[in-house]
């Protein structure tokens, strides 16, 4: 598949949950910003592995265990590449994102942040980039700062050149927003946290997903990403860090495979990556993540992203016609990423939601985990449709056809 | 899997009364307060009641969430005007044995027009969007009982 070819018809017979019917209806799956379907592709590996080559990885000196090992050690290769890392030991595998963040808060925090010493977040952030620099605060008796939004869900950034002070050592930011799809001008932040010395962590998770990331040319310190949003298995997902800085952090958690060598008292770690890996990893997930990202490659990110460019587009003009919609976030596509929150009168989320689902259509309901960023519209709830490489017109006019039958129920 | 029937949910007397909630409305002179939310999807509500030699005088709610939750607790507030605790508590139970499919209790005339949210049972996911307000009255008994007893 080539960009010339890019036929997301084609792409969708790759998945095999979408070949089903919900409900009584082809299913519509547009809940991808919470997870993406599988392709086949995926599936395959991560059968493979635990049919062919299930073994522990860095342990054994048997046969199967250097192929999981070579496999592993391969994926967090491809992981490096596809978010332009230096190299592969600038990869730690985590559960996910969440994982990610609550590593750096911990391994990085708990030695980096005391009394009095502020941390930048935004109010669009998802709560597993809330909550974790909160704890962080709560036990060195930091203080935490908020980049604050405007009408369209946007950062006011106008602002930001008093809330980077001396005092800033972090500042934790998504790169897109789950929330509202808000493509946010992290490189910009990223500067001029740099120009204060503060370190600047991305909340990647539905970033690395619709598009290239080069986190040299974002200029940032930490990249947290998923591998379940685009295309990979759950459980698994990677911090990129620099070099430098995962050398002189301290480990996250110890146990096996993290350690160099252990004494009565004292004891040495492993050499990065591996010093932040305790225990056996997600090793199927970790080969299930490479194979995602060899068929997301294939597919062509630029193919992708103007597909769902082209999607959203699509989407926002439609739905912008629906009676009585009211859509959050940015206003133009350029600076959405592919997914829109919504309400519609005075319908609930839910009821959208369960309404879309009885036609056969998946969309997410509720905060979306991003409460603060709720509270800032003054609503509780939104309905979210996300597209995926998958999502066709097709998708997108069942959608409107789903939400004019929630209009009818509550005319 | 049989497909559940949406008109069997969006009944006009729920979208009625979510529309036109009953009783929402801060109460002024209060016994018991208690505050009830769903993290997951963010329904609220905060349930009050005047109780007076074992009789529930008035109930009030304040809260948000969607027309289930919403037309559930409202229905429930009307009917606890003049109830006693005990069959406030028997009420509590029936409704909750209704959302559970249970067909004895959704032929329970005590229920009254609470009877309309039968269907959501039938929707496993909005069973607790219809219990909300039951959960907060019943711990709202709980509460009182335990500070009547002190």
């Amino acid at each position: 598949m080539t960009t010339a070819t890019f036929d997301p018809v084609m792409i969708r017979r790759e998945f095999p949950t979408l070949e089903q019917a919900v409900n009584g209806r082809p299913l519509v799956y547009l809940d991808n910003a919470a997870t993406s379907q599988k392709p086949k592709v995926v599936l395959d590996a991560l059968r493979s592995y635990y049919e062919d080559d299930n073994s522990n990885v860095h342990r054994g000196i048997h046969e199967l265990s250097r192929r999981a090992t070579v496999a592993y050690e391969e994926s967090r290769a491809k992981v490096a590449s596809w978010v332009g890392a230096n190299e592969p030991s600038e990869i730690v595998w985590t559960r996910g994102t969440t994982e990610a963040i609550n590593l750096v808060s911990s391994a990085w925090g708990l030695d980096n942040v005391g009394e009095g010493d502020e941390i930048l977040i935004s109010v669009l952030e998802h709560h597993s980039n809330i909550i974790p620099w909160q704890l962080l605060a709560r036990r060195t008796g930091a203080v935490i700062k908020y980049i604050e939004l405007d009408e369209q869900g946007r950062w006011i950034l106008d602002e930001l050149p008093h809330l980077l002070t001396d005092r800033t050592r972090i500042v934790a930011i998504s790169h897109v927003s789950n929330a509202l799809g808000t493509v946010n001008p992290v490189k910009r932040v990223a500067a001029a946290a740099h120009e204060v010395g503060a370190l600047v962590l991305v909340d990647g998770a539905q970033g690395a997903v619709h598009m290239k990331v080069d986190v040299k040319d974002l200029g940032v310190d930490y990249y947290a990403f998923s591998g379940h949003k685009m295309c990979g298995p759950t459980g698994i997902g990677a911090l990129w860090a620099r070099r430098d800085l995962l050398d002189s952090m301290e480990p996250y958690q110890g146990g096996g495979e993290m350690i160099h060598f252990v004494g009565r008292d004292e004891s040495s770690w492993a050499t990065v990556p591996h010093k932040f890996e305790a225990g056996t990893p997600n090793i199927a997930g970790a080969i299930g993540m490479g194979a995602a990202i060899d068929f997301l490659s294939e597919v062509g990110m630029d193919a992708i992203a103007e597909h769902e460019h082209k999607l959203l587009g699509y989407a926002l003009e439609r739905m912008n016609k629906v009676d009585g919609i009211c859509i959050y976030g940015p206003q133009s596509p350029d600076e959405h990423s592919a997914l829109i929150s919504f309400t519609l009168g005075d319908a609930h989320p839910h009821d959208i939601s369960t309404i879309l689902d009885s036609e056969g259509i998946a969309v997410r309901a509720g905060h979306h985990c991003a409460q603060l960023a709720m509270q800032h519209f003054g609503i509780s709830a939104t309905a979210r449709a996300s597209i995926y490489l998958y999502n066709t017109e097709s998708d997108i006019d069942r959608l409107i056809e789903g939400l004019e039958q929630v209009r009818s129920i509550f005319a | 899997m049989e497909t559940p029937q949406l008109n069997s949910l969006y009944q006009q007397l729920i979208l009625e009364h979510y529309r036109n909630p009953r009783n929402k409305a801060e109460l002024e002179e209060k016994s018991v307060e208690i505050h009830m939310a769903n993290p997951v999807c963010g329904d609220e509500v905060r349930l009050q009641l005047r109780i007076k030699n074992d009789q529930i005088e008035e109930a009030k709610f304040v809260g948000q969430g969607c027309s289930i939750s919403q037309a559930s607790i409202s229905m429930m507030t009307t009917l606890l005007y003049g109830c006693s605790l005990a069959d406030a508590e028997i009420l509590a139970e029936c409704f909750t044995k209704m959302m559970q499919g249970d067909p004895d209790a959704a032929k329970d005339k005590r229920l009254k027009d609470l009877r309309a949210l039968q269907g959501v049972s039938k929707f496993p996911v909005r069973i607790k969007c219809a219990l909300i307000g039951f959960d907060a009255l019943q711990e709202a008994l709980k509460t009182y009982a335990k500070e009547e007893n002190i």
